[in-house]
């Protein structure tokens, strides 16, 4: 007699039916589409949708579907001829207004879109792209940081009085990068006077002090994790950065992120042009701090061109009203160390941390002005390479805008909040802020551009060999193992629809060795059937009834199926942890596919058998 | 329909010196090929640049050669990518020349080829993202190798098994190596994900077997070893053929179908696959065997009441 618990049963349908439902959405293929969005990431509204939608009809254009979402216009289209015609149209229209990008949008019904559930996204193998890897020079960062800390020491130093022989940067640790910062002090100097001048300006470094010969020495090293935290702030500001420049690309879903210790990653689906990509990525800005004119009047300044004297107009601003600020500057974005969003009494604020020069300014500006406002400037410069007469000319773009203005509360020096925000606008300014601070010097170190035919070609051998393979081994099974083999069939066809699902879960992205490991999958699943068929057979050489030869079947195959899985996964973890990009997607899908091929097997296929050979019946023969 | 249609029983540990000296050759000859041919690194390890391009129709790669050095490139390697009209060209790394040039450039020769000729594809990467991948795939492999050591120590108890498993496994890749020393094919990232993965897979079938030996001895503690091991090996015989023959149909449907990206990657899966066959039947068990595996080494207990009979 053959049972299995009727809450396995149950188990298991739920599984199948989350596992098809989760991968359902990646049969409806995709459309050609256009992504329309504004520059500022202000949504795109349905009055605006209307106006598109009723030019490509008077073109004579024809589209499938014209929608916002998230906050961006998507036009589908039937073809790529009808994209490229409606994309040429839109642009020569609408150029000014939007960032216009080429994409594919999955044709997954409304209803699935509305569970959030979406395709696996395709890899830029699969896609075509550009892939960027950054290498961030995080040595600057921290040679940097200990820069301020050496300018606030003297200067420190200086104010209270205590004679000093040199301040320098050394390396304490044995690197080439310094992580400490050395005070000679004069023979004639009060030691005690100068570990007190410099505790505030150095504060959170390890403060030794030796006497020598020609005076007393002074060493601030800073702490491991406080470098690490310094190396840490300079990945994650070149991460904002570069995210918020490739979201003005128009890339439809651009990835940047973190790899391994120093490196960033960028990912540019559907881009082509590696120069200007670049450029515009590389592209430097500087902030600088002004007063507000309030004397005068921009609005009339802008009229009558009249600007008064020490002024500047800035038309390019926040709230689009034209601002007038003092052309003197109070502190400009090399001397800003850190903004972070945080919180106030008013709500969600910037904290802004200015180095200690910048600082007294600050301090100096803030005493005088109390109850005026003052305005942040955000000054972007790159390098934009147009054809003229057939010539490559290259320029040097300048965009200066006014990205907050904000009325002084009181005095503050080197720390200060910017606060009257929502958290959105407090997030976007902080990154804002941050691109304009010092900047930790990226240096792209790999580049690789994938032609979107070559990634159509790479696609359709993936799904030839998936589909080939996955033929041939269920035919084989079948043959092989008769009626076995199609339960084993039922089985692996389960399984790559729940390793689909789980892909689709995860939103890992799909590239060709990642289809490689769903087709090695097949294998491996395999290989659990065959064991527990292997041993079903030798239990019926050995004379044994057959249901008690399925149930030993099952029974004695599992530890060497559980010691064979665990030994594959421990290879796909290594390469999981060790990997990057394409490796770690064929990692990935190697564990998860060792996991859904244990269920399936071992839970699956029992089910299977079970409801075949169950019961009460007498089996004269199993088909094996 | 089976392979074998009754229990076979071959005599492999009886031979199994002969196995050794095969798999000892082999894996010399593998290793002085590694070291004096070397591997044929992709631009993933030496840094450099790959170029794809594609043309209308087929072209001799002796005028594309001829034109590619032409235009400046005097150490580029031109080859075919799995037909005739795609190829390939490799150089080494450039430090003055921006990748939106080198494309330029490059174009510009292979238009004078054919004037259909366009650029799929576009590497670079710098010398120093290749010697770190160098460094942490040397790392995935002994971490690996590791984790493996250790896991088969704990479940099998005894370090003769664990021996035996680890120079199969090493056995393995050794000989995927070899082949890539032999024939040169391109020796890239992916790769090197085939080769943790032919170890994984090579392993799977020595615990199977392992796993077998452990139940024979479990019942038969007063068989010869080099009985229970035979038996152990014949009996997942079946399984161990049948389980490499549905792997291999999709490598081959892999390698034959997946493109040239993929077809250093499904090589070294095929050869790891056939030789981790073979050295799970002859070499890691007979290792065990050498070694002197008994009974009592994976069943204390066993020896406990060995002593407690003796009078």
């Amino acid at each position: 007699m053959l049972e299995y618990a009727r809450w396995k049963y149950i188990l298991i349908a739920l599984v199948l039916a989350l596992g098809l439902l989760f991968a359902l959405p990646n049969v409806f293929g995709e459309d050609p589409a256009l992504q329309l969005a504004h520059a500022d990431h202000s949504a795109v509204t349905a009055a605006e949708m209307h106006t598109i939608t009723g030019f490509l009809q008077q073109q004579k254009i024809p589209f499938r579907r014209a929608y916002v979402q998230n906050g961006r216009l998507i036009v589908r289209f039937a073809s790529v001829p009808d994209q490229l015609r409606g994309s040429d149209a839109i642009d020569a229209k609408f150029q000014k207004t939007y960032i216009s990008a080429k994409t594919l949008v999955p044709r997954t019904p409304a209803w699935l879109r509305d569970l959030g559930l979406r395709p696996m996204p395709l890899g830029l193998d699969l896609s075509g792209g550009l892939d960027l890897l950054y290498q961030v020079d995080i040595r600057s960062a921290v040679r940097q940081i200990l820069q301020t800390y050496t300018q606030d020491a003297s200067r420190a130093l200086a104010e209270a009085k205590v004679p000093v022989a040199s301040v320098t940067n050394i390396a304490t640790d044995g690197s080439a990068v310094p992580n400490t910062i050395q005070i000679t002090l004069a023979p004639q100097a009060d030691l005690a006077a100068a570990k007190r001048a410099i505790a505030d300006p150095l504060r959170g470094l390890t403060i030794t002090t030796s006497a020598q010969s020609g005076g007393a020495v002074i060493q601030a090293t800073m702490p491991a994790e406080k470098i690490r935290a310094r190396e840490n702030y300079a990945i994650e500001q070149n991460i904002s950065i570069l995210r918020n420049r490739a979201n003005q690309l128009g890339v439809s879903e651009p990835i940047v992120q973190r790899q391994g210790n120093d490196r960033i990653d960028v990912q540019l689906p559907g881009i082509q042009n590696i120069a200007e990509v670049k450029n515009l990525l590389g592209q430097t800005a500087t902030l600088e701090f002004h007063l507000n004119d309030v004397e005068n009047n921009a609005l009339e300044a802008q009229q009558t061109g009249n600007v008064p004297l020490g002024d500047k107009l800035y038309t390019d601003t926040w709230d689009g009203q034209p601002v007038l600020l003092k052309r003197e500057v109070i502190a400009t974005g090399d001397q800003l160390t850190n903004a972070t969003v945080g919180e106030s009494t008013q709500g969600p604020a910037v904290n802004v941390t200015l180095d200690s020069r910048a600082g007294e300014n600050m301090l100096r500006t803030t005493k005088a002005n109390v109850g005026k406002p003052m305005g942040v400037v955000l000054i972007t410069k790159h390098s934009v390479t147009r054809e003229v007469d057939g010539k490559k000319q290259t320029h040097e773009v300048t965009t200066e805008k006014v990205i907050n203005d904000a009325t002084i509360d009181g005095v503050f020096s080197d720390r200060f909040q910017i606060t009257g925000l929502t958290l959105a606008e407090a997030q976007d300014l902080a990154i804002l802020l941050r691109s304009g601070s010092f900047v930790t010097p990226i240096i792209p170190v790999s580049e690789n551009v994938i032609g979107p035919s070559l990634g159509a070609a790479n696609i359709h051998m993936g799904i030839m060999a998936l589909v080939i393979g996955m033929a041939g081994v269920l035919l084989f099974m079948a043959v092989y193992y008769k009626i076995f083999g199609l339960v084993a069939d039922a089985v692996l066809v389960a399984n790559v629809v729940l390793l689909t699902a789980l892909l689709s879960m995860m939103h890992a992205s799909l590239s060709l060795p990642g289809i490689a490991g769903i087709i090695l999958t097949v294998g491996i699943a395999v290989d659990a059937n065959v064991l527990i068929y292997e041993r079903i057979r030798e239990e019926l050489r050995k004379g044994v009834s057959p249901q008690a030869a399925i149930r030993a079947g099952f029974e004695k195959a599992f530890s060497a199926i559980a010691d064979s899985n665990v030994t594959t996964a421990i290879a796909g973890l290594v390469l999981w942890i060790f990997g990057t990009g394409a490796i770690r997607g064929f990692a990935v899908v190697l564990v998860l596919g060792i996991v859904t091929s244990m269920f399936t097997s071992l839970m699956g296929s029992r089910a299977l058998v079970t409801l075949m050979y169950g019961g009460r019946r007498k089996i004269a023969r199993l088909h094996i | 329909m089976e392979f074998f249609s009754h229990q076979t029983n071959f005599q492999f540990m009886a031979t199994r010196k002969v196995w050794f000296g095969l798999s000892i050759a082999l894996m010399i000859a593998s290793l002085v090929l590694l070291f004096t041919r070397g591997l044929n690194l992709a631009i993933d390890f030496t840094g450099g640049v790959t170029v794809q391009a594609s043309f209308p129709a087929s072209v001799d790669l002796e005028p594309v050669r001829a034109q590619v050095a032409a235009a400046g490139f005097h150490d580029a390697v031109v080859e075919y990518v799995g037909s005739s009209r795609v190829i390939a060209i490799r150089l080494p790394p450039e430090r003055q020349q921006t990748s939106a040039e080198l494309r330029d450039r490059l174009e510009g020769a292979l238009k004078q080829v054919n004037p259909g000729a366009t650029v799929q594809s576009l590497s670079v990467v710098g010398p120093q993202v290749g010697s770190e991948l160098k460094k942490s795939a040397a790392w995935a492999l002994g971490f690996t190798l590791l984790f493996i050591f250790l896991y088969i120590a704990w479940r099998f108890h005894t370090w003769r098994l664990s021996l035996g498993a680890i120079l199969a496994v090493m056995h393995d890749p050794i000989l995927v190596l070899g082949f890539f020393a032999l024939t040169q094919v391109s020796f890239d990232l992916n790769v090197v994900a085939a080769v943790l993965a032919v170890i994984g897979y090579s392993l799977n079938d020595t615990v199977v077997v392992f796993d077998r030996i452990r139940e024979r001895f479990e019942g038969n503690r007063r068989l010869e070893p080099n009985v229970v091991l035979d038996q152990a090996i014949n009996q997942t015989l079946s399984r161990t053929i049948m389980t490499k023959v549905v792997t291999s149909i999709v490598v081959v449907a892999l390698l034959v179908l997946g493109g040239p990206v993929l077809r250093g990657f499904s090589a070294a899966l095929l050869i790891g696959i056939l030789a981790g066959t073979y050295s799970s039947i002859y070499i890691s068990s007979a290792i065990a065997l050498e070694c002197g595996l008994t009974a009592e080494h994976i069943f204390p207990s066993a020896r406990k009441t060995a002593v407690d009979s003796l009078p």
